[in-house]
């Protein structure tokens, strides 16, 4: 019995030493991979200055006609930061981007939206715009805010205004009912409910992981996604290489 | 003798290779683990095209690839695998591109259901979901035999989107939904339609959903360095890791799935902090 508590006891001492240096190297890997990305930060810290600085040919003539409409994504915890977002939009109008959508999952930059709009100059909101009018110059910009209840929510709304389409047609065949049903009614339903926004050519990730943190799904099906880390250590360099990546991209949409 | 010293060599090599990646996978187990990772499957044309092989050689290639990120998933403990494997877009191929396409399905989903295979190896229960009626009849009735045939195994579940668009999901789970709905609906008058809430809700459309099968993906990895999702699990990848290595689909490795769980485990507590709000 001795024989067998002390077996015991010593297999217990073994994996727990076992554990304990299993987690050591856990830790030690990631401290690898966090030191890759201190390298990898430090060097986009080194091109953003060239790229700002003129120094890099390729990045001085960009063609922002080819980006119609650009999406920002802003983690909600730093969209408080009110003055950065500004910098970034006044970066983006001084480039000549026209019309953007600001994201946050919890809608703070929806509630801030006035207090942005009288910083900036030359900017409306979208849906008061109107493209046709003559007195809307070069640098003016369209920005459309958005937030969580944009995406799910919205299409539940669409959904059922389908459904009272549905409703109305009880006694119809399937084949009727199966044409209410379609990708261009639900677009259009919608946009009947409100929620109608433009689908973005490019969308930038401020935040600390590389997701989209539920950007309105309908609206991303062959939208550019590009992390730019976060917000505090935004640089206009790397906001010029990010809509230069852009440009250079070739599409096929699956053909 | 030459011969055999070389398979001896590439044996031991072989050996070795599967008990570095035992260690590996035993050290990055400490931390948290995805349960479901989802593959966008781009560049095998781009790959045949850079190694000067057919499309089709491509795409045979890009199978053996699905076949090992399947065994590394199951390795690492991942129990849900989903490949996005024909988009509704892809239709509009020529046929010449699309056919060789669909008989190397037929002949893959005829290989899972074969003694031996990695199905009954690895107890893999296969899905295939999206919209399978644009498929000619051969290949709708062999995803669905296979379903039957591997609905008994539970330890990891392969999910492959053929005739898949996220957008074409959506508008089916809003369709299914208010087909559920109807019945309760019909029976209120008109004053009662307009007042009542909303009949459809965005849980009834989540489990509704092709991809109501599985919990949303807690990685999801496009190659070839494209970096949008394609109309992919759009509705579902709200928290999730995406991540764009630049080789092709062909040239993944045990290192790419590597390296996506290293930074799922860097960014877990934020992305699960994320997910709870919403």
């Amino acid at each position: 019995m001795d024989l067998k508590d002390e077996m015991q006891r010593v297999r217990f001492w073994v994996n727990q030493i076992g554990n304990f240096c299993l987690r050591l190297v856990w830790h030690f890997v990631h401290l690898l991979v966090r030191s890759w990305y201190l390298g990898v930060g430090v060097a986009n810290v080194i091109e953003s200055y060239l790229i700002s600085s003129g120094l890099l040919r390729r990045y001085r003539f960009i063609d922002v006609g080819k980006l119609r409409y650009l999406a920002i994504v802003v983690e909600s915890d730093d969209a408080c930061q009110i003055s950065k977002v500004i910098q970034l939009l006044q970066w983006l109008q001084a480039f000549g981007v026209k019309h953007l959508c600001l994201y946050d999952t919890e809608g703070v930059l929806k509630k801030s939206k006035e207090s942005i709009l009288a910083k900036l100059k030359n900017a409306t909101l979208f849906e008061e715009a109107d493209e046709r009018d003559p007195l809307l110059d070069q640098k003016h910009m369209t920005l459309e805010f958005a937030s969580i209840t944009d995406g799910k929510e919205a299409v539940a709304k669409g959904g059922n205004l389908l459904f009272m389409k549905y409703l109305k047609l009880a006694n119809s065949g399937a084949e009727q009912k199966e044409q209410i049903f379609t990708e261009a009614n639900l677009t259009e339903a919608l946009r009947a409910v409100g929620y109608g926004g433009p689908e973005p050519d490019l969308l930038l990730v401020y935040g600390p992981a590389r997701c989209h943190l539920g950007f309105p799904a309908w609206r991303i099906r062959y939208t550019e996604i590009i992390h730019m880390g976060p917000l505090k250590s935004m640089r206009y360099g790397s906001l010029v290489k990010a809509i230069y990546k852009f440009t250079m991209v070739r599409q096929n949409y699956g053909t | 003798m030459k011969n055999a010293g070389i398979d001896k060599a590439i044996e031991i090599l072989g050996k070795l290779v599967r008990f570095l990646r035992k260690i590996m996978i035993h050290i990055i187990s400490v931390g948290p683990m995805p349960d479901h990772v989802a593959f966008i499957m781009d560049g095998n044309r781009r790959f045949a095209r850079k190694n000067n092989l057919s499309e089709a050689a491509g795409y045979r290639i890009g199978l053996l690839a699905l076949i090992s990120c399947v065994k590394y998933c199951s390795e690492l403990g991942v129990r849900y695998v989903t490949f996005y494997a024909f988009s509704i877009d892809n239709f509009k191929r020529r046929s010449d591109e699309i056919q060789p396409l669909m008989d190397l399905f037929l002949e893959y989903i005829e290989g899972l259901m074969k003694e031996g295979s990695i199905v009954s190896r690895y107890g893999i229960r296969v899905y295939f979901q999206g919209n399978l009626k644009l498929f000619s009849e051969p290949v709708r009735l062999a995803a669905e035999n296979a379903m039957l045939a591997t609905a008994h195994n539970s330890k990891l579940f392969l999910i492959v989107c053929l005739a898949y668009t996220s957008t074409n999901e959506i508008v089916h789970a809003v369709q299914e939904s208010c087909e559920e709905k109807w019945g309760g609906a019909i029976l209120l008058n008109e004053n009662e339609k307009n007042d009542a809430e909303s009949f459809v809700k965005v849980t009834d459309i989540d489990k509704n959903m092709y991809m109501a099968i599985a919990p949303e993906p807690d990685i999801l990895i496009r190659t070839s360095g494209d970096t949008r999702l394609s109309n992919f699990l759009l509705w579902q990848t709200t928290c999730t890791y995406l991540y764009f290595p630049s080789s092709f689909w062909p040239e993944i490795g045990f290192r790419h799935l590597l390296w996506a769980i290293l930074n799922f485990q860097r960014h877990h507590q934020y992305l699960t902090k994320r997910k709870k709000q919403g």
